[in-house]
């Protein structure tokens, strides 16, 4: 007798393939989080030791960081795919594709997650942001911007699969979409670390709805985006 | 009389670019038998399999395989189709048990461990489970791929240069899955170079050349012989 997978297995497989195969390499992880590092490092030189000037830039420059080490997992998690053609035997035996969609985001929001564990502290030490009670705020914003753009960047790295400069195209087709979402989160991130709380209910808010839509296009379009 | 065909292709062409892979291919595949397909590369049998397990979609032409047709994008899992392609389809960054459950869970599948282990035993891999597929030889990721599609269960088997990097005792392993899957009522359908160790195997033969079927032939016991003679001197008909 066959003992059938349920929707939410089929992803957490997909997720979990995904994080063992990074795991088991780490490469793409080491590389963001050295991109991401070095990147910040340059700007706090280049801002100067005004503590101000350091608290206003950090939002937008996190997310900066954030966003190309997006760009480097959404271009990592299919281009394993591409390894002995593995995607084609996924997409010919899924049973839901919607399920390898919701896995495909999971597993790049987690190493997306994987980078800030490691760039926000690294952050709150050469901005001397005093994150302190801040932190559970900043927490959720990053949970809910990285969602948003993973779900997005997760459509659009299988839509781009097959192209041959998809490397270039990735960033130019995914960037126009996801700006109004990185605004959103930057403006969030700015709100935290300037502590005016009362901006962020709003701003996560917004993150949220963002979310929703994202996935809810992703879950609803995967199946004709990763069609011949 | 015939029960109605697991596959049938009507007309079926299929371009890539300019290049005319497929010229109005039209096939039927029936419950019980195997379909062994011959030809030169570059002759379109490895299209036809992909059109057939609905990867490639018609340019032209119809078709129906297993109740679908072909022109609607897959999905809902195999639905009792099971493609052994000459690219394995492994993640070689995961052991062979952990490729085979990923397999059988997205498919719609619970990865029982004790189904686990009768389908690494069945392709004689039961002492490397939990080797990471990089590690693997060609032929052993060949086996591996095999296990990957019977498990499965496949009503309709297609088979794309199936003894690749095999033993012998791997090919047999390949003769045996084409005649489980055929005398449980499925089909199969197989391209290869190695006509010698697929003739006895077919049903019919079906010959391709440029994108063409230029021929169809039935096989009985008596022929066999006649059929393996031609194809080792290298003649077609």
């Amino acid at each position: 007798m066959v003992v059938t997978s349920s929707w939410t297995e089929q992803a957490l497989a997909v997720l979990r393939k995904d994080i063992l195969v990074e795991a088991r390499n780490r490469t793409s992880v080491n590389a963001m989080i050295f991109f991401a590092a070095t990147m910040l490092l340059i700007f706090s030189f280049a801002l100067g030791p005004n503590p101000d000037r350091l608290k206003a830039a950090a939002g937008g420059l996190l997310w900066l960081a954030f966003v190309f080490a997006g760009l480097l997992a959404f271009g990592r998690t299919y281009q394993l795919e591409l390894e002995n053609n593995a995607w084609e035997g996924v997409l010919l035996i899924a049973r839901h594709r919607s399920a390898i969609y919701l896995g495909k985001v999971l597993g790049a929001a987690a190493v997306i997650y994987a980078v800030e564990i490691v760039v926000v502290p690294l952050m709150a030490i050469l901005y001397n942001l005093g994150l302190g009670s801040n932190l559970p705020a900043l927490i959720l914003v990053t949970i809910l911007g990285t969602l948003g753009y993973a779900a997005i960047g997760a459509l659009y790295g299988a839509l781009t699969l097959s192209l041959r400069a998809r490397e270039i195209l990735l960033p130019l087709l995914l960037l126009p979409v996801v700006v109004p979402l990185l605004l959103a989160a930057v403006e969030a991130t700015n709100a935290v670390f300037t502590g005016s709380g009362g901006d962020i209910h709003l701003w996560l808010e917004v993150l949220a709805a963002f979310d929703i839509i994202f996935l809810t296009i992703g879950l609803l379009t995967f199946e004709y985006a990763v069609g011949e | 009389m015939r029960s109605a065909p697991i596959a049938e292709l009507q007309g079926v062409s299929r371009l890539y670019g300019s290049v005319l892979a497929l010229h109005a291919v039209s096939l039927q595949v029936h419950a019980g038998e195997t379909v062994v397909l011959l030809g030169p590369n570059g002759s379109g049998k490895t299209t036809l399999l992909k059109v057939l397990a609905g990867v490639v979609a018609p340019t032209a032409g119809t078709g129906h395989v297993l109740g679908r047709d072909l022109r609607e994008p897959r999905n809902g899992g195999p639905g009792g189709l099971g493609l052994l392609a000459a690219e394995s389809y492994l993640y070689d960054d995961l052991t062979a048990r952990e490729n085979l459950a990923f397999a059988l869970t997205i498919a719609g599948r619970k990865p029982l461990p004790a189904t686990l282990g009768s389908l690494l035993e069945s392709v004689g891999l039961a002492a490397h489970g939990n080797e990471r597929v990089r590690r693997f030889s060609s032929g052993m990721r060949r086996r591996l791929a095999l296990a990957r599609v019977l498990s499965l269960d496949p009503r309709l088997l297609l088979l794309d240069e199936p003894y690749n990097s095999l033993d012998v005792e791997a090919a047999d392993l390949v003769d045996n899955a084409v005649r489980r899957v055929t005398a449980s009522g499925g089909a199969s359908v197989l391209a290869t170079h190695d006509a010698a160790r697929a003739i006895p195997l077919a049903d019919r033969i079906a010959r391709m050349d440029a994108g063409r079927l230029t021929g169809i032939e039935q096989v009985n016991n008596n022929g066999c012989d006649k059929l393996l003679d031609r194809a080792s001197s290298g003649r077609s008909s």
